[in-house]
């Protein structure tokens, strides 16, 4: 019945979402720019005369220039992974906002790709407030960094994807500190964003390989310092493959949750 | 039995026709197989106690869940052809509560307008008259939240006209409203009416029922248990009056048993139906207390309850 119906109406449910947004922008532009503030003051300040430069990819760094693009690789993570678990739970579940949608001629496709956009669009403000407050720190390398908000875009679209994913499973809201638990944390301290993967034993840094975050913590880092090369389209081959598998999950499984 | 399905008089073109339209949950059916028509410019009420399969039915009309089987044809096309222009033509009044909370009262009809495409002057120019017409206008600004239940569901009533439906589909509109608020969607539901809207509505509040439908089935269990107009169904079902009694008692019942009159017992409650007998009510005042007897007309809840019982449902 509803095969492939998808149409540029999706744009309808994201511009929902933004006119939403656009009331409470002065509580949501904060967190990213005060953020990366509290962050670079503990570990600038901190943490950074306990740890000596080191070697990443083969050329020396101070652990400030190291963490920074990481804590942006991580905005970008929360703020389009909360946007589809925790916001889109709390529009499908509590307000019924899905299913007034649903009684147009919106589709439940639609429906669920403006919500994915709408969470990368999100994780995209927050890079680019970020970015900027970083910049002015002279940690973004440019015009390398220009390369930030394409990233950002497609991190954002890969995290919210699977964040939908969750939300299609997830039998009430307070089963979301699972994957949160045994997902996102791990990858917030496992992949290559506090400290260099080879200090990790190999099995832990071929597990790492499979975090999303890792992926975009390397790319997101090269375009910072402006240490562009050609390994890193593996990177960026994996998350666009990430998002690739986890969008038409996360449909299946919100038809599923959703269509009795 | 299945009783026939009133397939129009051949002028008046179909808005809805339904045959044989089943959905089942897994090994539960909960539309069992019905049939009806809803011609243009009629309001047809699909009554049923809780659970009978109301909502079911009106989520495969509007295209939220597919059926599980029989043949749904809108504005004389199946619905599974060309069903966003369908849904296009229908306005849906669900039965919870979905407004956007995180949108005030203005931006509720402008957002949904947006989800039909409507240009936004456009958008503009129908949610200023629907928000006078349903006397929200002075709450344009407010916050979902801080509305009265009554206007909240006015709310909804507007936003389900807001892409100027040929079908208004309402799913319980009155439910829990107080007495004042209830007139006041009843009178704006017979303007729309007698403007010449197509409504389909479900409700088990019989007084709403016999006021807005000109049609009506009654549901039970997924089925369809009677069809037509509220008061040939009254006429037919129950009579013209109905005696009630309460409380009962074992020489009341002997009494009438003795004169073989037909009688139903509630509880403490005793209605007899379909009484031809005029001289009746005043015989039993004179055996029995008067104040334990009541006359009076017989209504579409009498109907229901002796065709659906009076078992509690949850
Ligand atoms: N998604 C569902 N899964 C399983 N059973 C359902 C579902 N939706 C409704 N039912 C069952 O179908 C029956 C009819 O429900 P419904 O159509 O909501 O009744 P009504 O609107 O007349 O109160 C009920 O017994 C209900 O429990
Ligand atoms: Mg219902």
């Amino acid at each position: 019945m509803r095969n492939l119906s998808i149409s540029a109406r999706w744009v309808r449910v994201w511009q929902r979402n933004f006119s939403v947004y656009r009331h409470t922008w002065k509580i949501s532009f904060l967190p990213p720019l005060l953020e990366p503030l509290f962050y670079l003051a503990a570990f600038g300040i901190g943490l950074s005369s306990l740890v000596k430069g080191f070697s990443y990819r083969g050329q020396e760094i101070a652990y400030l220039p190291f963490i920074a693009p990481a804590l942006l690789a991580i905005t970008i993570m929360y703020n389009a992974f909360f946007e589809t678990s925790y916001a889109s739970f709390v529009r499908m579940y509590y307000q019924k906002t899905f299913d007034a949608m649903l009684a147009t001629p919106l589709t439940l496709e639609e429906v669920i790709t403006g919500e994915i956009a709408w969470a990368a669009t999100k994780a995209v403000i927050a890079a680019l407030l970020m970015q900027s407050v970083i910049s002015l720190c002279g940690l973004v390398h440019y015009p390398e960094g220009l390369l930030l908000l394409p990233l950002a875009a497609l991190g954002g679209l890969a995290f919210a994807a699977i964040g939908m994913v969750f939300t299609s499973l997830v039998p009430n809201i307070e089963t979301f500190n699972l994957p949160i638990f045994l997902f996102i944390t791990p990858m917030f301290l496992f992949s290559g964003t506090f400290f260099p993967l080879q200090n990790l034993p190999t099995w832990a840094q071929w597990l790492a390989q499979v975090f999303p975050l890792t992926h975009l913590t390397m790319l997101v880092r090269a375009c910072a310092l402006g240490r562009l090369d050609l390994t890193l389209m593996w990177s960026l081959f994996y998350l666009v493959a990430f998002f690739l598998v986890a969008y038409p999950l996360a449909i299946r499984g919100m038809r599923k949750r959703l269509i009795k | 039995m299945q009783p026939l399905p009133d397939w129009g008089n051949g002028v008046a073109p179909n808005v809805i026709t339904a045959k044989n339209l089943r959905k089942s949950f897994g090994t539960f059916t909960a539309v069992d197989g019905i049939s009806f028509a809803v011609q243009k410019a009629e309001c047809f009420g699909l009554l049923g106690p809780n659970g009978a399969g109301k909502t079911s039915t009106i989520r495969m009309l509007y295209g939220y869940s597919p059926s599980s089987g029989g043949e749904l044809h809108l504005f004389d096309q199946r619905i599974t052809d060309d069903w966003r222009t369908v849904k296009n033509r229908i306005g849906v009044c669900q039965q919870e509560d979905n407004l956007d909370p995180d949108l005030s009262v203005r931006d509720n009809l402008l957002t949904y307008a947006r989800y039909f495409n409507l240009a936004a002057a456009d958008a503009r120019a129908t949610t200023g008259r629907l928000l006078k017409f349903f006397a929200l206008d002075n709450r344009a600004a407010t916050n979902i939240r801080e509305l009265s239940g009554g206007m909240k569901r006015r709310l909804v009533l507007a936003r389900s006209l807001i892409n100027n439906p040929d079908l208004l589909i309402l799913d319980e509109p009155t439910t829990g409203l107080d007495p004042q608020s209830r007139h006041q969607v009843w009178e704006r539901l017979e303007e729309l009416k007698t403007g010449g809207l197509t409504i389909l509505l479900t409700t088990h509040y019989m007084e709403e029922a016999a006021r807005l439908c000109d049609r009506l089935v009654i549901m039970n269990q997924g089925r369809i248990l009677v069809e037509g107009r509220p008061h040939e169904l009254i006429r037919q079902y129950v009579g013209r009056e109905v005696i009630e009694i309460a409380p009962t008692d074992a020489a009341l019942i002997t009494c009438l048993q003795s004169r073989g009159l037909h009688f139903e017992t509630f509880g403490q409650r005793l209605v007899i139906h379909n009484q031809a007998d005029t001289g009746l009510f005043a015989a039993l005042t004179e055996i029995f207390d008067g104040r334990r007897c009541t006359l009076r007309p017989a209504t579409l809840e009498d109907v229901f309850l002796h065709l659906t019982g009076r078992e509690l449902r949850e």
